[in-house]
């Protein structure tokens, strides 16, 4: 047995660690939610081929044709047409119908606008996966953020009995009123989950129709505009709105005397678009998440308490002050998603506010793989198809329930990304799995 | 070994290739009836590659299967049954809610018609526990019993498929040294039976016990042979290495100076109210190892913990230097110059999707110089990840892997590296050398005595009493949460030991 003597050489190699190949990390990364959108888009084209409004189509009739399927297969050409025409509308209303330039920078301002929202909220549930928590509660965080810069930004001076307060006191106090709000509406069940274990999923549903219910509450009440019949808070005041970018001046007419401020005033319809600051403020809150996240220590405890608590608590961090910390955080961009939207965009608040961007922030983080990077792209997506479903909805007819479908099949493809894999034939990279999900079921 | 015995199995050739890995090279050997075949090797050195082959887990790329002497297509672990060939994992796949009989019978219920022919079933365990000397207690709750009978349920659930070939994976990881012998003892019966078993372990100690044959693998090739009865352990540790390995480890007498943590009558029960330490007292004295010796699951866990500041202590107190640390955060425990090799390797010490790199950081990250002002500062984090695992011998193609893909021994190496380099005053090594290779076990075992001679205090708990009785200094031996006995070295014979370890105590001690 002795006859084997080994040479010292060999014991030096690495044994087992695998070599890691990575050229194009981003690539790889982004392969299968790139995959997972075309194939929803496919899927939806297929709907649309197949289900097509009757009056876009000629009548069956069974004099002039033999059969139903006949009928359906001298049909092609126009279902064809009816499909391609479907997705040529949801472009042109995203991003402008391009043989019209004039409609080109406004269905751009309009993608933009919608998809602010979508940065921050997106950005709020991603810090949530990223700690191993699933935050559920964007929606309510969203509207208490709302109320809170609304209640500044329309009340303060009569709080202090001037008629107007600078704007450069105002318009920070409104914008901090919205964050703070926010955050606490995400401390609360960050804490719960620290100190007694509720689950944040359902914590932050609570939360949700308490929020919403406070918000009715304020607007039918304390904060209703008495002279509005619609039920709202009066406008804001001018000094406490954010700018948009370029636009027409205001008329104040409609909107109870106040004129809000633009970068750049213009006469020109073209121009006269609603992007406003919000968005620079949504690609600076990005930069500094990714900042947050991948530059500091605070950033490196929240990852590791989400990746394995065990080893975090081992190596010293502080769980309960790093989940309250990330809760708080997300709360903090949730409440600043709703703040932008009342101070730089709608001017008041009203009942119909949200419309559910808290939950579609859910599936942008899914899609973005919660990479703070990845969120501005999954929500401009997100952003396009909202605005270019109405666009679609009017040229053609074809229901806005359309993107509902395709919304609905991306985050299954992205949820289930073994189908994406099987389809596509690719591989599972190593270690690649997701691993938002850590405190599901918990 | 006779010509004309037709093998239970015959492996030829089989080889499994795996991303940048070659798990199995050429791997063939025999199994006769009635024999104990032992492999032996070093963690990733194929075995389990292998037997997951043969239980039909894993394709081989190469190579081909005989039982009894006929080729054998072997795709899933129900075919390796019906093949007649058994295996008793590590992690037993018993159900702890059922009875003995119920878990043996699960998959192969005798009926009649709709209805469930229990007490035939139970008659045919019993007749089987009878004929192989495996006493198990056919009506008791699995989850009630001691991990050895557990062990017995699992081969008995082979038995009752009648299979006539075993494996044993790791077996005795798990025993203490008595329940080990009596497995031994199980074993010889079932091969006088004509029973051919494979018994898989790195414990040298073992094979030397109770195989009839020996083979040893590494990287995935069969490196050689060896007679139970001539090859001496150090011989066959050499041949599982490739190098010879020191196994006694090299070591001057304990110089202790003054007592670095005195831990004072430590009392705790768990959510059951089940009492978990028991009133548990001791010193650890600056230049000598205390071993805490045990099975398993005798509150060496919760003591650690206890003293790490994982685990909250309603009664007791734990001081360092003279300092109360009841109680006290983790951080500001490790900040006071505690280092802690924890047990569980991959669910506490690491972040397995962390780069190396990172993993070196984990409790230091906060401080200078790996942050500086409000970012990290990667230079120095890039510096210390480059020294580290140079002097510590990390195998890794580079310091960006993530630890999740290095083999046992390298990631244990990994917390070692960032444990023993802070200012330490008291060492816990908890399980440290636990499923690692010898090559690591040894440099391990090594770098826990240079830091003794560098006057810290060890605290060193592990489950392998080999390990214990080589590198500490006195021995305490936990038993039901309590100390039942803490002897110097010299007295500290593996007998004496095991029968404390077993509860046994000779005579009333103290401490």
């Amino acid at each position: 047995m002795a006859n084997e003597q080994q040479a010292p050489a060999e014991t030096k190699k690495p044994a087992e660690a695998k070599p890691t190949k990575r050229s194009l990390p981003w690539l790889s990364e982004a392969i299968v939610p790139l995959l997972a959108i075309l194939t929803a888009v496919l899927i939806g084209a297929v709907i649309v081929f197949i289900s097509i409004p009757s009056n876009k189509l000629p009548a069956f009739d069974l004099s002039l044709y033999g059969s139903r399927s006949d009928w359906f297969f001298s049909t092609l050409p126009e279902r064809l047409r009816v499909t391609l025409s479907a997705f040529t509308g949801l472009f042109s209303g995203a991003f402008g119908d391009w043989s019209k330039p004039s409609t080109i920078p406004g269905a751009i301002s309009n993608t933009l606008v919608e998809s602010t929202p979508y940065i921050l909220a997106g950005l709020a549930v991603a810090v949530t996966f990223k700690a191993g928590l699933f935050n559920v509660g964007a929606e309510g965080q969203l509207l208490m953020g709302a109320l809170g810069s609304v209640a500044v930004a329309a009340f303060m001076p009569q709080w202090f009995g001037v008629a107007s307060i600078p704007a450069i006191i105002h318009l920070p106090a409104a914008l901090l009123a919205g964050v703070l709000a926010g955050a606490m509406w995400g401390i609360i069940p960050g804490y719960l989950r620290a100190k007694t274990g509720a689950h944040e999923v359902i914590t932050t549903i609570m939360l949700n129709y308490i929020a919403l219910q406070i918000m009715d509450y304020l607007i039918n009440g304390v904060m209703k505009d008495k002279s509005a019949t619609l039920q709202r808070t009066p406008f804001i005041h001018e000094n406490a709105a954010l700018p948009r970018i370029i636009s027409k001046a205001t008329d104040p007419s409609l909107t109870g005397g106040q004129a809000y401020p633009r970068l750049f005033t213009t006469t020109s319809s073209t121009w006269d678009l609603r992007i406003h600051m919000g968005i620079i403020i949504a690609f600076v809150m990005v930069g500094f998440i990714w900042w947050l996240m991948n530059r500091t220590p605070k950033g490196f405890e929240i990852k590791t308490v989400g990746e394995n608590p065990e080893a975090a608590r081992y190596a010293g961090m502080n769980i309960t002050g790093t989940v309250v910390g990330a809760m708080g955080i997300s709360g903090a961009l949730a409440g600043l998603a709703g703040t932008s939207q009342v101070v730089g965009l709608e001017y008041n608040l009203k009942a119909v506010f949200s419309s559910g961007l808290g939950f579609d922030s859910l599936a942008i983080a899914l899609l973005a793989k919660s990479n703070p990077i990845a969120i501005v792209p999954a929500a401009l997506f997100w952003g396009a198809l909202r605005t270019g479903a109405g666009a679609m909805q009017i040229n053609t007819g074809i229901s806005i329930n359309l993107i509902n479908i395709i919304q609905a099949l991306v985050i299954m493809f992205i949820a289930a990304d073994q189908i994406v894999r099987w389809i596509y034939r690719i591989k599972q990279a190593e270690g690649g799995k997701i691993t938002f999900n850590r405190s599901w079921g918990k | 070994m006779t010509a004309n015995v037709v093998p239970a199995l015959e492996v030829r050739n089989i080889t499994k290739q795996f991303p940048g890995v070659l798990a199995n090279d050429q791997i063939s050997f025999t199994l006769l009836p009635g024999e104990i075949h032992a492999f032996l090797g070093e963690n990733g050195a194929g075995k389990s590659t292998l037997m997951n082959i043969l239980y039909g887990l894993y394709d081989p790329d190469q190579g081909e299967i005989l039982i009894n002497g006929e080729l054998a297509k072997i795709k899933n672990p129900a075919d390796a049954i019906r093949l007649g060939l058994g295996m008793v994992h590590q992690e037993y796949a018993l159900v702890d809610t059922l009875t003995v009989t119920e878990n043996i019978i699960l998959g192969t219920e005798l009926r009649n018609g709709p209805i469930l022919n229990a007490k035939e079933a139970s008659q045919r365990v019993r007749e089987l526990s009878e004929q192989y000397g495996l006493a198990v207690p056919p009506d008791a709750i699995v989850g009630d019993l001691p991990v050895g009978v557990q062990q017995r349920v699992e081969i008995l659930k082979a038995l009752y498929r009648n299979v006539n070939m075993l494996i044993l994976d790791e077996p005795t990881a798990v025993l203490t040294p008595q329940e080990a012998d009596d497995l031994f003892r199980v074993m010889r019966e079932l091969a006088d039976q004509g029973k051919a078993l494979i018994f898989i372990t790195h414990k040298l100690r073992e094979v030397r016990e109770v195989a009839d044959r020996i083979t040893v693998l590494r990287r995935g090739k069969v490196v050689g042979g060896a007679d139970p009865k001539t090859a001496s352990e150090g011989q066959l540790a050499a041949l599982m290495v490739g190098r010879d390995v020191v196994l006694k480890v090299d070591k001057t007498a304990a110089n202790p100076g003054d007592a670095v943590l005195k831990v004072r009558n430590l009392k705790l029960r768990d959510d059951r109210g089940l009492t978990v330490l028991d009133d548990v007292s001791l010193d650890v004295h600056a230049g000598e190892v205390l071993g805490i010796a045990g099975v398993q699951g005798n509150g060496q866990t919760e003591l650690v913990e206890a003293i790490t500041g994982l685990q909250h202590l309603p009664t007791g107190s734990i001081e360092l230097l003279g300092k109360d640390i009841t109680n006290r955060p983790p951080r500001s425990i490790t900040e006071q110059g505690v280092a802690y090799i924890p047990e569980d390797r991959k669910g506490t010490g690491l972040v397995l999707g962390y780069s190396i790199r990172d993993n070196l950081v984990l409790s230091t990250y906060y401080k200078a110089p790996f942050t500086k002002g409000l970012t990290f500062n990667d230079a120095a984090i890039d510096e210390n990840a480059k020294e580290l695992i140079e002097t510590f011998d990390v195998r890794t193609p580079s310091a960006t892997t993530t630890a999740g893909s290095l083999s046992g021994g390298n990631q244990q190496k990994i917390i070692v590296a960032r444990e023993f380099t802070r200012e330490n005053r008291l060492l816990i090594a908890s399980q440290p050398t636990r499923g690692i290779d010898v090559g690591s076990i040894e440099f391990i075992h090594n770098q826990i005595i240079k830091q003794r001679d560098a006057g810290l205090a060890v605290l060193l708990v592990s489950a392998e009493l080999d390990e214990i009785l080589s590198l500490a200094d006195r021995v305490a031996v936990m038993y039901h949460g309590k100390i039942v006995g803490i002897l110097p070295i010299a007295e500290a014979t593996r007998e004496r030991v095991g029968l404390l370890m077993a509860g046994i105590q000779e005579q009333p001690n103290g401490k």
